[in-house]
């Protein structure tokens, strides 16, 4: 299996990383860290290494250790109970969500887990939704074990504040599919008992078999009519009631109708009914339906602070003891302690060690702050430098952050608000239907009254709305599969009208237009040799501040070299003699002397190597490849603004990308973002916001369309409409291009669809509307209107096809 | 022509028989992962045995 061996670069056996420190190995393995060396062994010693066979490099790098008691607050009663699924005398049941998950090995290993922790009964894992359920002995081991067993090969459990929320159980819906089942059903087997009436096989002296063939479809077409149309019926009543004729009413109207007509004509004995159409009616929208609303069970876009924060942490009581508690429960007064690369989960003041806390999720500030003994740490920062010790002042719930959640764009649910046009016109319809109707029954009722009765339900039967409804839904579920292909993950179908109405475009800064956790740096000065990189890596590695963290991740790895004298001087720089050599970094001020002129963009980074200067390096926010070009295009469709978290560092070189008059707001509160989004609205501008972080929340949720960046689906992004992949950037405008086209396609579909209507409709005006007509009339057009309609979006996915930057599959 | 009654009643009865067995099929949440079962199916079977060999140990002991 180990085919790397021989190629001159080597990668990691476990998680296929390029190996740069040969310092791990067992016999001829290669592993680029400690961690990747140390689950290989545990999946060797417990005899797994398929594992390995299965799929190649399939291990998730390990480089980021996980510490030790991270998952202490398993042990707390309370937070198993809250956690757990079921429990019997001896076992419990536990669903892990394991974001790692990514190939068939992670589902062999994770389904062996009973060799690496014996108390574990059975795991199955749930690939769609990158789950495990884990049934477990809990005398023989415990939750905390299972996790901890978890984290060891590699698979740490995410475990948030939200996964003990109320409902946390999204029951999987199988109604829509059993629906659309005995709706196929009983339209298949009428149609096969109705042929003996289509091809007048039955003589009229045949009456028992026609009979019989009669009331057996009639029994057959209750389920379709009671069960699997209710969702019609309900729907309708419930906007009627609100005195809004939605596209469901119509709908219900004919089936209603339809039924009640076939009900008649088979007891009375005067004809076959036309339950064949009707079931096919309600087959056919079902198919739509469930075509349309398909989610994608791996995202989630209701996701709010709680699926952030963790669940768990240490409480320091007053004798000095640890405790684990739930986030939930932490009161003003408590001192807890926050490790390195944990979420602070309250307000508090900082009371002891050092932080250097990230926020660039929460506020969009790219740089991590450092923090004194004293300050105040806002809820959602992330503490990069080591444990610290903090003093909560304020409770979860009232924290400067989720008070964001409190507003009320958070309550109203946008669906509601707005009516799709596709409602309207269906109104439009209904109106016409019933004036056509109106007009055969007072042309009949004077030439003939006997067909008027025959003839106005014969019209509302032919001409069902249905078609409206199908082109909507089959347009909308092919729109959606399409965009997904493309890595934009629309909430629902509702998203993609609002995208096609938008005119101005905001965008978040950190994350979103530059990439996340990423910087660009250049080196200015003389021309580095090993030697000096060698030096100033050292000395960058020493300190924990983000620009040094960045200068190491850019200078080639060198070999440990001998450090003496190291000085960390606060808000200026670093020193120390390193093999002989003294080398300083930091500010002008720190290693000039002086201070340096006002910068365009980025931050700068002095070095001297033995007080002799080198050099500068320059950090900057690494933009998303292709921005400029995709600003370009955006400019002549949309009014563009930026609403950023961050200081107006780098206001100088957005200007040369955005031009000088698009708006540039920075220092943005998340509250602020809502409101300037409400002023827009207010202003009557439809708004797409493209933000990523929790301080795009609000912001996202107020707009009319709010999409994610997510440069990994599985990361936590905030309630939004939609996810696009951060690859997929650069397609934004085609993609609102695309969306624009549904209703070009709806309307092309729906005049289709009149074209067959008025067919229908000339023969039942004239009262003489045959079963058989109608059942070849209803499969032809909804087959035609759904081949149409897949026609369309495929033919404008073309413009998208050529552009598609990234094309690897989900 | 009475064959025909009886027939088609015994051939709905048969059809009514599939769509109880699809419909039990839905509500015990075979369509809730339709991709596992496929990777897990080309797993080689020996280490499943063993496992589950183990895995009945473990039941054992723990009665």
């Amino acid at each position: 299996m180990y085919s790397n061996a021989t190629q001159t670069k080597v990668t990691c056996y476990h998680c296929g990383e390029d190996v740069v420190e040969k310092h791990y190995h067992i016999k001829e393995k290669e592993f680029c860290c400690r961690g990747c060396q140390t689950v290989y062994e545990i999946i060797n010693k417990s005899d797994l290494c398929s594992y390995y066979d299965l799929e190649q490099n399939p291990g998730i790098n390990q480089k980021q250790e996980i510490r030790k008691g991270k998952f202490d607050f398993l042990d707390d009663a309370q937070i198993i109970k809250k956690l757990i699924h079921f429990q019997d005398d001896t076992h419990q049941h536990i669903i892990f969500y394991l974001p790692q998950m990514h190939c068939a090995s992670c589902i062999w290993i994770l389904e062996h887990l009973n060799k690496i922790n014996s108390g574990i009964i059975k795991s199955q894992v749930n690939f769609i939704k990158k789950e495990v359920t884990i049934i477990y002995n809990f005398q023989e081991t415990s939750l905390k074990k299972v996790a901890e067993a978890l984290t060891l090969i590699g698979y740490e459990p995410h475990i948030s504040l939200n996964d003990v929320s109320t409902d946390k159980v999204k029951k999987y819906d199988t109604t829509a599919i059993v629906k659309l089942g005995i709706a196929g059903f009983c339209f298949g087997n009428i149609m096969m008992l109705s042929f003996p009436e289509y091809f007048s096989l039955a003589k009229s002296d045949d009456i028992g078999l026609k009979t019989w063939f009669n009331y057996l479809n009639l029994f057959l077409a209750l389920p379709v009519f009671f069960y699997s149309a209710s969702e019609f019926f309900i729907s309708g009543y419930k906007g009627l009631r609100q005195k809004f004729l939605n596209i469901d009413a119509p709908i219900a109207l004919a089936v209603l109708i339809t039924f009640g007509r076939s009900l008649y004509e088979i007891l009375s004995g005067t004809g076959a009914g036309y339950l064949d159409s009707m079931s096919g009616i309600v087959f056919f929208m079902l198919i739509g339906r469930y075509f349309q609303n398909r989610t994608y069970q791996s995202i989630s876009f209701d996701r709010d602070f709680t699926s952030y924060f963790p669940l768990g942490v240490s409480v320091i009581n007053e004798d000095g003891t640890e405790k684990q508690i739930s986030v939930a429960d932490l009161k003003v007064g408590n001192r807890i302690k926050i490790h390195n690369d944990e979420i602070i989960p309250a307000d508090s003041i900082l009371f002891l060690g050092k932080a250097t806390i990230d926020y660039s999720f929460v506020t969009g500030e790219s740089l991590p702050v450092e923090k004194s003994i004293g300050e105040i740490a806002y809820a959602g920062g992330k503490q990069t430098s080591g444990a610290i010790e903090l003093e909560v002042v304020k409770e979860v719930s009232q924290s400067y952050l989720t008070q964001l959640w409190n507003n009320e764009a958070f309550k109203e649910n946008k669906e509601e608000v707005k009516v799709s046009f596709i409602h309207r016109v269906s109104r439009y319809f209904t109106y016409f239907l019933f004036s056509i109707a109106a007009i055969a029954a007072i042309y009949w009722s004077i030439n003939d009254p006997s067909k008027v009765w025959g003839t106005v339900t014969a019209v509302l039967i032919v001409a069902c709305p249905c078609a409206l409804l199908l082109s909507a839904t089959f347009t909308n579920g092919n729109m959606i599969r399409i965009l997904n292909k493309y890595k934009l993950y629309v909430k629902n179908a509702s998203v993609i009208e609002y995208m096609s109405e938008i005119d101005t475009v905001v965008f978040d800064k950190t994350g979103t237009i530059t990439e996340q956790g990423k910087s660009e740096i250049s080196f200015q000065g003389i021309e580095l040799f090993e030697t000096q990189s060698q030096l100033i890596h050292s000395l960058a590695n020493q300190s924990n501040h983000p620009l040094s963290k960045s200068i190491v991740s850019f200078l080639p790895f060198s070999k440990r070299l001998n450090i003496k004298n190291y000085k960390e001087f606060k808000g200026f720089g670093t020193s120390a003699t390193i093999n002989g050599h003294f080398i300083k970094m930091g500010s002008s001020d720190f290693v000039l002397g002086k201070d340096s002129a006002q910068l365009i963009s980025g931050s700068r980074v002095y070095v001297s190597i033995d007080e002799e200067f080198i050099g500068y390096f320059i950090v900057k926010n690494a933009y998303r490849n292709g921005l400029e070009k995709i600003v370009s295009s955006l400019h002549t469709q949309f009014d563009l603004k930026i609403l950023s978290g961050d200081n107006s560092s780098e206001e100088n070189y957005l200007k040369t990308i955005f031009g000088n008059k698009t708006e540039m707001l920075f220092e943005q509160k998340p509250e602020d973002k809502l409101n300037f989004i409400k002023h827009l609205q207010n202003n009557h501008k439809k708004v797409l916001m493209i933000g990523d972080g929790l301080n795009d929340a609000g912001a996202l949720k107020q707009s009319n369309v709010g999409i994610a960046i997510s440069d990994n689906t599985n990361n936590f992004s905030p309630a939004c409409d939609a996810v696009l992949s951060g690859k997929n950037f650069t397609l934004l405008k085609e993609l609102v291009n695309y969306c624009r086209k549904q209703k070009t396609i709806i309307f092309s579909s729906f005049v289709l669809s009149i074209l067959y209507n008025f067919v229908g409709l000339f023969i039942a005006v004239q009262g003489d509307l045959k079963p058989v007509i109608a059942a070849i009339l209803m499969p032809i057009s909804s087959i035609s209107i759904v081949l149409l309609t897949t026609g369309l979006s495929s033919f404008y996915e073309l413009k998208l096809k050529k552009l598609n930057p990234d094309k690897s599959q989900f | 022509m009475s064959a025909i009654f009886i027939m088609i009643g015994a051939s709905l009865l048969l059809a009514i028989g599939f769509l109880i067995a699809f419909i039990w099929s839905v509500k015990s949440n075979q369509y809730e992962d339709d991709y596992t079962p496929s990777v897990r199916m080309l797993f080689d079977n020996t280490t499943i045995q063993e496992t589950k060999q183990e895995t009945n140990n473990n039941t054992k002991k723990t009665k």
